[in-house]
């Protein structure tokens, strides 16, 4: 007996992973493309202001209720959401793109590897949301401010974790073995290095995007971020504070839930694709 | 016994000496590259009032009209002595700003920093007393929601269900309306801070719940905690017992080092609840142009990131004494 559960044990502990990345996998991309294509496919009137549809409580004509100026809560939830999954692509592309570039240059030169150090520093020495908002306000805030300010600041995480994983590599015995067998240095980064390093990109690419959307939601609750004519969860919910003062409590649970959703579904398929790349690592 | 104290505290006064310039220069350059126009900010609904011939004479006096390099050495001049400019917003010297509304918000952010780790620790080290089981999950799936979660919005929720809907708390300031602070009691001003702090503690409980956890674990499985055991101790016994020492040494020195994000969420958290701190400042400066207030805030975050990293590096080595000669960290 005690042998059978040691097999499935096993067993499990081998496909479970894997298994459970594709399935986190498939929910989260579908649940974003539906999202994308579903406000892309929304009436422009949806999200017109109707001035005989004012606090109504949710229902069947409007799913997530209406606010305080009749503007439908689920349309506007949906195109802001599309509006966050943008931004949240463009910085999690655009730091993963600077983290990958600063380790492999760390790695390649002493340094540049201190010059990247320093830098690391910087951008660690204030706390996160402070640097995007002064970020943000260098760029004049709006969609330009937000995008620079989220995108070029998640980063740090992702490039310790690579550098370290490309210096432990690099230092390894079978990399001088190939070195000495006469292997070029392209050729060992592609068949030594790369292995390692893309599952740990990929998976800090998707731990990025749901940081990345809940700063932007941040920066636009405190006014800095996406301008107000165009819908944003955090522009909504900064709204939505009078509205709830007056017992509409529809006007802020949906939109902040849809922002929550997204999060969640990249969180969790984040932590199991590290899982994946990593077995050693324990679950924490 | 503390010698290894003072090396430490050398070596971290060598990185403020080239940390802060470093931060200063980038902050500068940030702050004086933003389209606002501070005669503009400073003006505002006037702007109609004052001609050309009295723009250039604001700019002259601030200085507008020198280039930012000059600009930048008058300022560190002036900080070097101690000034750091004058607040536009608030009409006043940005340090004396500063220093009037740093109380409020650290109140905050310790009070909630004390919470997060209480619980953070709790469900970390009861996660971790039965890992697999649905307990241990679930504390988990509720670690990675609280991730997931923008605490701005929980402060809403928090408003919706105990300030509007249950009307057992005030959902927003320090105070009562029209009283000051000599006159409120104890407990007007101990209600006001509830739903601010459990807002704010949102932001800090996962990654201590998750290290925690596993710190715990590590030691469940260690052959101490076998010996024990062995000898008839209940697990909640080692967990509560010797392994409390185990996790909350290495789960002190993560939450403090976290204690800047923690300041990171207070600007959220005191915007919903129109905290009178220094969030709330840092959003009115950063709207309203008020770069002198900016620049003062951001330096002195830094100043608080640096000191939490430090107190987090002393609890390490008072917790774990072997980290203390290892030169390697």
């Amino acid at each position: 007996m005690t042998d059978a559960t040691l097999l499935l044990e096993t067993a499990s502990a081998r496909t479970n992973p894997r298994r459970t990345a594709r399935r986190r996998a498939t929910f989260a991309f579908s649940l974003l493309l539906s999202i994308v294509v579903a406000a892309a496919a929304l009436p422009e009137s949806w999200l017109s202001v109707d001035p005989f549809a004012r606090r109504l409580a949710p229902g069947l004509l409007h799913p997530f209720g209406t606010d305080l100026l009749g503007r439908d809560v689920a349309a506007r939830t949906l195109t802001a959401l599309s509006n966050s999954i943008s931004i949240g692509i463009m910085a999690a592309l655009a730091s993963t793109t600077v983290a990958v570039a600063l380790s492999l240059a760390a790695t390649l030169n002493p340094w540049l590897d201190r010059l990247v150090g320093i830098l690391t520093e910087l951008t660690l020495g204030l706390p996160h949301f402070v640097l995007i908002l002064m970020i943000a306000y260098a760029f004049g805030g709006g969609w330009t401010g937000v995008v620079i300010g989220v995108a070029f600041t998640h980063w740090p995480r992702l490039s310790r974790v690579l550098r370290l994983e490309a210096q432990t590599v690099a230092q390894s015995d079978y990399v001088a073995i190939s070195a000495a067998l006469g292997r070029s240095r392209l050729w060992i980064a592609q068949h030594h290095l790369a292995p390692h390093l893309v599952p740990q990109i990929i998976a800090g690419f998707v731990l990025i995007f749901p940081h990345a959307i809940l700063h932007e939601a941040g920066l636009s609750f405190i006014g800095l971020g996406i301008e107000p004519h165009i819908p944003s969860i955090g522009v909504m919910l900064a709204e939505s504070l009078r509205a709830v003062m007056s017992g509409l409590w529809w006007v802020a649970v949906f939109p902040g839930l849809g922002l929550v959703i997204v999060a969640l579904s990249f969180e969790f398929l984040g932590e199991s694709l590290r899982q994946v790349s990593n077995p050693t690592e324990g679950v924490a | 016994m503390t010698g290894w104290l003072g090396p430490l505290l050398v070596e971290r006064a060598i990185r403020l000496c080239w940390l802060a310039p470093l931060a200063a220069v980038g902050l500068f350059i940030l702050v004086s590259n933003a389209p606002v126009d501070p005669i503009e900010a400073y003006v505002g609904a006037r702007t109609a009032l004052i001609g050309p011939e009295q723009r250039e004479a604001i700019a002259a006096a601030w200085g507008l009209d020198q280039p930012a390099t000059t600009r930048f050495v008058l300022w560190v001049r002036n900080v070097a002595s101690g000034d750091f400019g004058d607040s536009i917003l608030y009409n006043a010297p940005v340090v004396t700003v500063i220093m009037d509304r740093f109380p409020a918000s650290l109140l905050l952010v310790s009070l909630a920093w004390l919470l997060s780790f209480v619980i953070g620790t709790g469900l970390g080290i009861v996660a971790a007393m039965t890992p697999g089981s649905r307990v241990d999950r679930a504390i988990r799936a509720y670690a990675v929601v609280l991730t997931s979660s923008p605490g701005f919005w929980v402060a809403i929720i928090l408003i919706s269900i105990f300030a509007v809907g249950l009307k057992m708390l005030p959902s927003c300031c320090a105070l009562p309306p029209g009283t000051t602070t000599a006159e409120a009691t104890f407990w007007a001003q101990g209600r006001h801070l509830i739903l601010p702090v459990v807002a704010l503690s949102v932001t800090g409980i996962a990654p201590l719940v998750l290290h925690t956890r596993a710190r715990m674990i590590g030691f469940l499985e260690s052959p101490p905690a076998q010996h024990l055991t062995a000898h008839g101790a209940s697990q909640r016994a080692i967990a509560f017992g010797a392994g409390l020492r185990h996790a909350l040494g290495p789960a002190l020195t993560v939450h403090l080092a976290g204690a800047g994000e923690l300041f990171g969420g207070s600007i959220l958290a005191e915007t919903v609840f129109a905290w009178p701190g220094l969030g709330q400042a840092t959003v009115r400066a950063a709207t309203g142009g008020d770069a002198p207030l900016l620049m003062g805030i951001a330096l002195a975050t830094l100043l608080f990131v640096f000191v939490g990293n430090m107190l987090a590096d002393i609890a390490a080595r008072l917790v774990d004494p072997r980290l203390r000669w290892d030169k390697s960290r």
